[in-house]
């Protein structure tokens, strides 16, 4: 494997020529995946890699999060969540902190099984926090479907959901970013398809690759995004063929878009975005638990010092944050960035990029 | 009667009922004339060198899991802490916390597996203590131990003498007793043969130290894994450990759940493992005298120890580089 991988890293270094190249990635995953292996130290000085607002959790505006640890002090609910939004600080709270105060929140690891509980529980009201991109969306909208087929009344979800193709033109358009080319998101990928990418292929003259997970992937797309800048032809590609179609996945879309609807969506760091979030349509409103339980947030103010907002748009990195690695840490985060595991910042301090390495 | 097969408050009174789960329950098992003295403490015979001490706590849940239960652990885990300083463990204590109500069946086969566990290493369980707490109060049975064994004067071993050039091997593969225990307490709904390699290492030291080779130092990989352990040694001694991704013994199973549930496997508990840090001319013969042993079959040579300040350093398997930090804050909890 080693010996493939680096036929593929002398490709890169033949192909990327001498001219700074920005790549971005919009994927938490690929985040992670680029940090673990530590492809950066494997790739051209000229060749930097950036990190777009590809963490879920770490886009979820904080106001949302209070909106959830208010629904999360009523005595008749239980809140059910990924594992990944547990920690992540409200302006005063946790959910994390709320379970230690004696408020139920489970950890899920599927819709479904906060369904499930709901169904055997029939005493509380259960609620999903629907965090996501178009990744988990159809899973979401399918519980709900199953939960009206069999009229559950004490299920609902907290809709934070967010689409991915309006806020790339967003940040395609910031003349501050100024990327070449994107490493886009497998996983989203195969339920969108490519349409969002050739759109910004063709009016932004961004490199697009769908890429896999695999180290081996993730390189294989870089260098087809250099070939694709060194040549000046910037098309939407597939790398990740085995999984991700150029229409996408119909069937989830078409389910996706029979329970909710385009919003315009607070993106943290980006701000509002029109059509890039999804809302619950009317047809389903008993399951929106914003709907049943109505609370007031106040709007929180970015936690001063954080540039989480510059740093989701690939403009700085955690390293020149005044916060990082001080009072800024994975068991104490201030910033978005730093509050999921697959955020930019976390994943910085957990695989800190070795400079020199004999 | 049915109330006779649980604990009750009474048991821990130090009256009758203590007795008799003193005569009924742990003399039979850990049998011996230090025991069956009852007396306040017991006298200890038959020193060479000097004294090596240690204590834990194990409060694992579930109490039993795949490949061994919250007793063997004790017991293991006491006697793994005196080995890697290079003793030969001789006497444990254990001390009991149990919940009113709990079983005395399921502590009865708790206490079993200790005697089982201590009688393979050749060490007795001398002293002990229960106390009863209401329901509630703890969960169902906590245990404390306590172990010395006897170091010879002479031996020089310790992270302290870890020096550059030092080669570093694992007795076999890493993060199989966190993710059982893991796999065992929560619904993810995976079924896997994954087992915990809960174990004394004591004899297999043993036949380390008496082979004489150029040991320079052992630590047991438990809470945290590999990542803190090699840390923790890495700034202590401001030496920079590099570790080859490619060697680390891992099982199949254990590298898809973790990558399945977004777990590092560096960073998750072994119960039976041991990191040995030898001179570079005698790695090969450490290796032949591990891979000759049950508990040592997978075992492998994963990094090397360079003059620099404090940082683990991974090449990963593809060629590149990153820094395996200290793990933060509480993984999984109550795994030992």
């Amino acid at each position: 494997m080693k010996a493939e991988i680096q036929k593929i890293v002398d490709e890169i270094h033949t192909e990327c020529g001498e001219e700074p190249i920005r790549l971005m990635e919009v994927c938490g995953t690929h985040t992670m995946a680029i940090h673990r292996y530590g492809l950066r130290s494997m790739l051209p000085s000229n060749l930097q890699l950036v990190s777009g607002p590809g963490c879920p959790v770490c886009v979820t505006p904080i106001h949302f999060i209070d909106a959830v640890l208010q629904l999360a002090t009523r005595d008749d609910t239980v809140i059910c969540t990924f594992g990944d939004l547990i920690r992540v600080p409200g302006s005063s709270a946790s959910l994390e902190s709320e379970k230690m105060n004696g408020h139920q929140v489970r950890v899920v690891y599927s819709p479904v099984d906060a369904l499930r509980m709901a169904i055997r529980d029939k005493h509380l009201h259960y609620i999903f926090i629907g965090v996501g991109f178009e990744t988990t969306a159809p899973a979401v909208a399918a519980v709900i479907e199953m939960a009206r087929e069999n009229k559950v009344t004490n299920f609902s979800v907290a809709c934070a959901h967010k689409t991915m193709p309006e806020a790339l033109k967003r940040l395609a358009a910031d003349r501050q970013i100024q990327i070449q080319g994107l490493i886009c998101p497998g996983h989203v990928s195969a339920i969108i398809g490519i349409q969002a990418y050739e759109w910004l292929a063709k009016h932004h003259n961004i490199a697009c690759v769908v890429s896999g997970f695999d180290p081996g992937d993730i390189l294989v797309s870089v260098l087809m995004l250099c070939r694709q800048i060194k040549r000046n032809e910037c098309v939407a590609g597939i790398q990740y063929d085995r999984v991700v179609k150029a229409i996408g996945n119909t069937k989830a879309l078409a389910l996706m878009h029979r329970v909710f609807e385009p919003c315009d969506s607070e993106w943290r760091g980006l701000g509002m975005i029109p059509a890039s979030g999804l809302a619950i349509k009317s047809g389903f409103r008993r399951f929106d638990a914003l709907y049943r339980f109505p609370v007031k947030v106040k709007k929180s103010p970015t936690p001063s010092g954080c540039i989480c907002g510059d740093i989701l748009k690939g403009i700085k990195t955690p390293l020149q944050c005044g916060l990082f690695a001080k009072e800024c840490r994975p068991d104490s985060p201030i910033g978005a960035c730093m509050v999921s595991s697959e955020g930019t910042c976390a994943a910085f301090f957990k695989y800190q990029v070795v400079k020199s390495c004999a | 009667m049915k109330n006779n097969t649980k604990i009750r408050k009474s048991h821990g009174s130090g009256g009758q009922q203590s007795h008799d789960l003193l005569e009924n329950v742990f003399i039979p098992h850990f049998r011996n004339s230090y025991l069956s003295d009852l007396e306040d403490s017991a006298v200890l015979e038959g020193w060479n060198g000097n004294i090596a001490f240690t204590t834990d706590s194990y409060v694992v849940d579930p109490l039993q899991f795949p490949g061994g239960d919250i007793g063997k652990l004790a017991v293991s885990g006491t006697i793994n802490d005196l080995a890697v300083r290079g003793a030969k463990p001789l006497y444990l204590t254990a001390g009991f916390i149990l919940e009113e109500g709990l079983e005395i069946s399921v502590l009865d086969n708790i206490v079993r597996s200790m005697a089982e566990t201590s009688k393979q290493s050749g060490v007795k369980i001398v002293a002990g203590d229960t106390k009863v707490v209401s329901r509630g109060s703890a969960d169902k049975l906590f245990i404390n131990t306590a172990g010395i064994g006897s170091v010879p004067e002479n031996l020089k071993l310790g992270a302290k003498y870890i020096e550059p050039g030092d080669e570093i091997i694992i007795n076999g593969n890493i993060g199989d007793h966190g993710l059982a225990v893991l796999l065992a307490r929560e619904d993810f709904g995976l079924i896997t043969d994954i087992e915990s390699d809960v174990n004394p290492l004591s004899s297999l030291i043993r036949k380390v130290l008496d082979a004489d080779v150029k040991l320079h130092a052992m630590r047991d990989p438990t809470r945290g894994g590999l990542a803190s352990t090699l840390n923790e040694i890495a700034q202590l001694r401001s030496v920079d450990m590099y570790i080859d991704e490619d060697h680390i013994p891992i099982s199949d199973t254990v590298e898809s759940v973790c990558q399945l549930l977004g777990l590092d496997p560096f960073s998750i508990a072994n119960e039976g493992k041991a990191l040995f840090f030898v001179a570079p001319d005698d790695c090969g013969r450490l290796l032949q005298i591990l891979g000759s042993q049950p508990l040592g079959v997978h075992a492998a040579r994963i990094g090397t120890v360079r003059a620099g300040n404090g940082q683990v350093v991974l090449n990963t398997r593809i060629g590149g580089n990153r820094l395996i930090d200290m793990p933060l804050g509480e993984l999984l909890p109550r795994i030992c």
